[in-house]
């Protein structure tokens, strides 16, 4: 039986020749959907195959890399990427974010301001964002190339019309360098603002849909609004229940069948960094007790 | 006092072990062989080298073994094996016209050069569960005949040679082998990137798209030429050798559907082509491939496109069932910091609606 | 005519050498205007600069048709230490070049004889390699765009002197354009088509 012998990173040579020649395309054109020859990974499209291989692209063996989906370190597919690198990159993981060099998220950005030298890597499932409006690729690229967006804004008009609101929480559209609209990735429109002048190099995967983009260091990326309508951050108001933060993103927890729920950070690494600084929040443990429970 | 969910790691350890577990099931039944798998769940072995896009048997019985059965994620660990091999180039084209037949039949015409060999089918059985099977039962010796020393045509190729039917494009040794495993795929796409596509598809979306066509979206009434399985030899170009060479030979199921007329004013009119092929015995899968195959031709064939198996857009993006089923489960996936975000505004939506509906009345109350 | 054992070698260890360079030349495009340095060492044909010979080694492979000068192409080295360690077609045609590698800077031809891509895709278009003079000594040039906080300037002696009023077709064309990455020995500095001039060039 042909038994199988994996390569640094598991991608082939060949493979990582084309992923990096479409990231430095994609730094070249700010926003602009590069198309490559997305490979079949050992997990599931729709899992991150895109975030994977991008990483899997760049990693070397001085790297530190962070994994993160919903803002932690610790939910299942966070941790079996992390592993996945782990095995066959040998490279150093991490939870701070501070401390990484490489990562690679679902869903969120950190909390924690990124700095220059890192590099943030989103898993994306549908790179297009013109894709709800208009399926069609041939379209939806000839959209892009005219830079002819009307199609979202009457979209986004649309929703205040019917609900007094731009009827869109997640993966809100930007524009980047004034130029493309981009899908940010299914992160809260909270992280959106994050994403402009950003110190850190922003590159975004789609392994199922073949697509990979970037924002460079310091770009303008603007959220759509309109003058009348600006856009505006979502988060619920409360502070942490574990820190006490009023600063961050915060995952709803159901508590009991009777109404009962908190509010906790999302972002795990910024939530026990705020803890370990003393930070507390109304449901917060004795230091002491919590590290008994460990 | 709350303390934030941890221990995944743990947990995905000890899911992968109770999956071990239940692969194995009751330890006192004897455990699955992959010649056994392969040998007597062959089908279900054609299906996944075909979809998965590699001809190799014993790793195709591993991988349902592994899937417990479960062929689209069997097809899927086939498919991320594959990613990993090392290209050496492309085959010479086979020649299907040289197939060692196992069965071909024609719904055409009633006998032609080489005849209509029933072969090992489903097709007259009748659909009575048998008992027999349950255990133990050893069937009879099949009829074996003498291997027919006369060239078993194609139909098409009978057809083509009154130039009935549209030629089959001319091979080109110099133009590149398009493969979309390679190099990221642009609409509209051609014919040979179309068939890989469709290939690879997952066979109950081509059985409805091909059935579709069949009920009038987009109907191109199809007769089945040809349909044949057996054993085809492959050659592979030695660049320094200056020949091809023998790897050795592979089972393939080929169906040409034979389809209505394409003509002009300058140009005769003759039928058109559908074409299907996979590994090893796979009927129904190359039968919906050609209805499909035929039906994408719409826009080259200036036929009008209004249904979903004519839109190459439509199929090409969703025919392939392991990027279908990764996104459908990655629904599975935490979504909770979306779903925080969306629950925010609707609150905010609902409150904006009381408020709204409430003022009203306070008025009349006042009034 | 020297024998494929006596061409100059690849790199050491590929993975990890292809891997390094690659992050150059990302952290180049990702900062335009600023120094990276190529550690990785390759042997090189003699009109190639170590930092060159990297990137040649990094990206090209048969999916890259590349465009050499004269100076590059005087000699068959180049050539052939290309085609044995990377397959990289080497095309006559400019137009349709992935990368294009300039030795003699000073008779670079005229940019619209290289692929600016399509508006369609942008992203076909050529990469320019060029080998300078110096990128630590020279005019001052402040650059400005995507990757740049603020401005940021380079000292370079850079030929041809109007290389940037050239580049400036840039600003017009976006999203088509041409990517330049400046190379003097082991440094890199990369231009990418969202760069402009403020002063200096």
């Amino acid at each position: 039986m042909n038994a199988p012998a994996y390569n640094f990173a598991y991608l082939d040579e060949q493979t990582k020749r084309m992923i990096r020649r479409a990231i430095l395309k994609a730094i070249a054109i700010p926003g602009y959907q590069v198309p490559f020859a997305s490979r079949e990974m050992p997990m599931p499209y729709g899992w991150g195959t895109g975030g994977v291989q991008v990483t899997a692209a760049i990693l070397g063996p001085d790297d530190v890399l962070k994994v993160i989906d919903q803002g932690s370190d610790d939910t299942t597919n966070a941790i079996s990427i992390r592993k996945f690198f782990g095995k066959t990159a040998g490279v150093a993981t991490t939870t701070a974010t501070a401390d990484a060099t490489v990562i690679q998220t679902r869903h969120r950005i950190p909390e924690a301001p990124l700095h220059a030298g890192q590099v943030l890597v989103y898993q994306v499932p549908i790179p297009e964002p013109l894709r709800f409006l208009e399926p069609r690729e041939t379209e939806t690229r000839r959209m892009h190339a005219l830079g002819e967006y009307g199609l979202m804004h009457v979209k986004l008009y649309e929703d205040i019309a019917r609900f007094g609101h731009i009827a869109t929480s997640y993966a809100y559209p930007v524009k980047v360098n004034a130029r493309y609209v981009m899908d940010p990735s299914p992160t809260p429109k909270f992280d959106n603002p994050k994403m402009d002048d950003c110190p850190a190099l922003q590159l975004f995967g789609a392994g199922r849909e073949k697509r990979i983009y970037a924002i460079p260091p310091h770009t303008d990326v603007v959220s759509l609004d309109f003058e009348d309508h600006p856009f505006t951050r979502y988060r619920f108001d409360a502070p942490c229940a574990l820190c006490g933060a009023g600063d961050s993103y915060l995952d709803e927890i159901v508590t009991d069948d009777k109404g009962g729920r908190m509010f906790v950070c999302s972002d795990t690494d910024y939530c026990e960094s705020r803890q370990s600084a003393g930070h507390r929040g109304s449901e917060s443990a004795a230091p002491h007790k919590e590290r008994a429970h460990g | 006092m709350y303390v934030a969910v941890k221990g995944g790691e743990r947990a995905i350890e000890n899911a992968h072990r109770l999956l071990a577990h239940e692969r194995r099931g009751d330890r006192d039944v004897p455990e699955l062989s992959l010649p056994q798998i392969s040998e007597q769940l062959s089908l279900g072995v054609d299906r996944v080298m075909t979809e998965g896009s590699l001809y190799d048997r014993e790793l195709a019985a591993l991988a349902i073994k592994q899937a417990r059965g479960d062929l689209i994620e069997a097809i899927f660990l086939v498919r991320a094996f594959r990613a990993t091999l090392p290209r050496f180039g492309a085959t010479e084209p086979v020649d299907t016209g040289a197939m060692q037949v196992r069965r071909r039949i024609s719904s055409t015409f009633k006998d032609i050069p080489g005849g209509q060999i029933l072969g090992p089918t489903f097709d007259y059985t009748h659909r009575l569960l048998d008992p027999q099977l349950a255990g133990g039962f050893s069937p009879e010796t099949p009829a074996v005949g003498e291997a027919s020393a006369t060239a078993t045509p194609r139909v098409t190729d009978i057809l083509g040679r009154d130039g009935l039917i549209e030629p089959s494009p001319a091979a080109d040794a110099d133009a590149p082998v398009g493969d979309l495993t390679r190099e990221p795929l642009n609409f509209p796409a051609d014919r040979d990137l179309r068939l890989q596509n469709l290939a690879r598809a997952d066979e109950g979306f081509l059985l409805a798209l091909g059935y579709s066509s069949q009920r009038g979206y987009g109907r191109n009434h199809p007769f089945a030429g040809e349909i044949r399985f057996g054993e085809v030899e492959v050659e592979f170009m030695a660049e320094d050798a200056g020949f091809a060479v023998p790897l050795g030979s592979i089972a393939l199921t080929e169906c040409q559907m034979v389809n209505q007329f394409k003509g002009s004013a300058t140009e005769a009119p003759c039928f058109t082509r559908g074409y299907g092929l996979a590994f090893g015995q796979s009927e129904r899968k190359t039968m919906s491939m050609a209805l499909v195959d035929r039906s994408l031709r719409a826009r080259e064939l200036g036929e009008e496109v209004i249904a979903p198996g004519q839109d190459e857009e439509f199929v090409m993006s969703h025919s392939d069932n392991v990027q279908a089923t990764g996104f459908v489960e990655h629904l599975k996936l935490p979504h909770y910091v979306d779903f925080q975000s969306e629950l925010g505004l609707l609150r905010k939506l609902r409150q904006e609606f009381a408020e709204a509906n409430e003022a009203p009345q306070m008025q009349e109350a006042a009034e | 005519m020297t024998s494929v054992a006596e061409l100059p070698a690849g790199f050491a260890d590929k993975v990890l050498s292809a891997q390094s360079t690659f992050r150059s030349v990302m952290d180049a495009m990702a900062r335009p205007g600023s120094i990276q340095r190529i550690g990785s060492v390759a042997g090189t044909p003699d009109t190639m600069m170590r930092g060159t010979a990297a990137i040649a080694l990094t990206l090209f492979d048969h999916d890259t048709p590349v465009w050499l000068d004269t100076r590059m192409s005087a000699k068959t080295d180049v050539a052939r230490w290309l085609k044995f360690h990377t397959s990289a077609p080497i095309v006559a045609d400019s137009s349709i070049a992935g990368f294009a590698l300039v030795a003699d800077p000073q008779n670079l031809p005229p940019l619209d004889r290289f692929a600016f891509g399509s508006n369609e895709y942008p992203d076909r278009s050529t990469t320019l390699i060029l080998q300078v003079e110096s990128l630590a000594n020279g005019p001052t040039i402040e650059l400005r765009g995507p990757g740049i906080d603020g401005s940021v300037t380079l000292r370079a002696s850079i030929r041809p002197q109007d290389l940037f009023e050239r580049l400036a077709v840039n600003a017009g064309l976006f999203p088509r354009g041409i990517d330049v990455v400046l190379v003097d020995d082991d440094a890199i500095v990369a231009i990418p088509r969202t760069t402009r001039l403020v002063r200096g060039g």
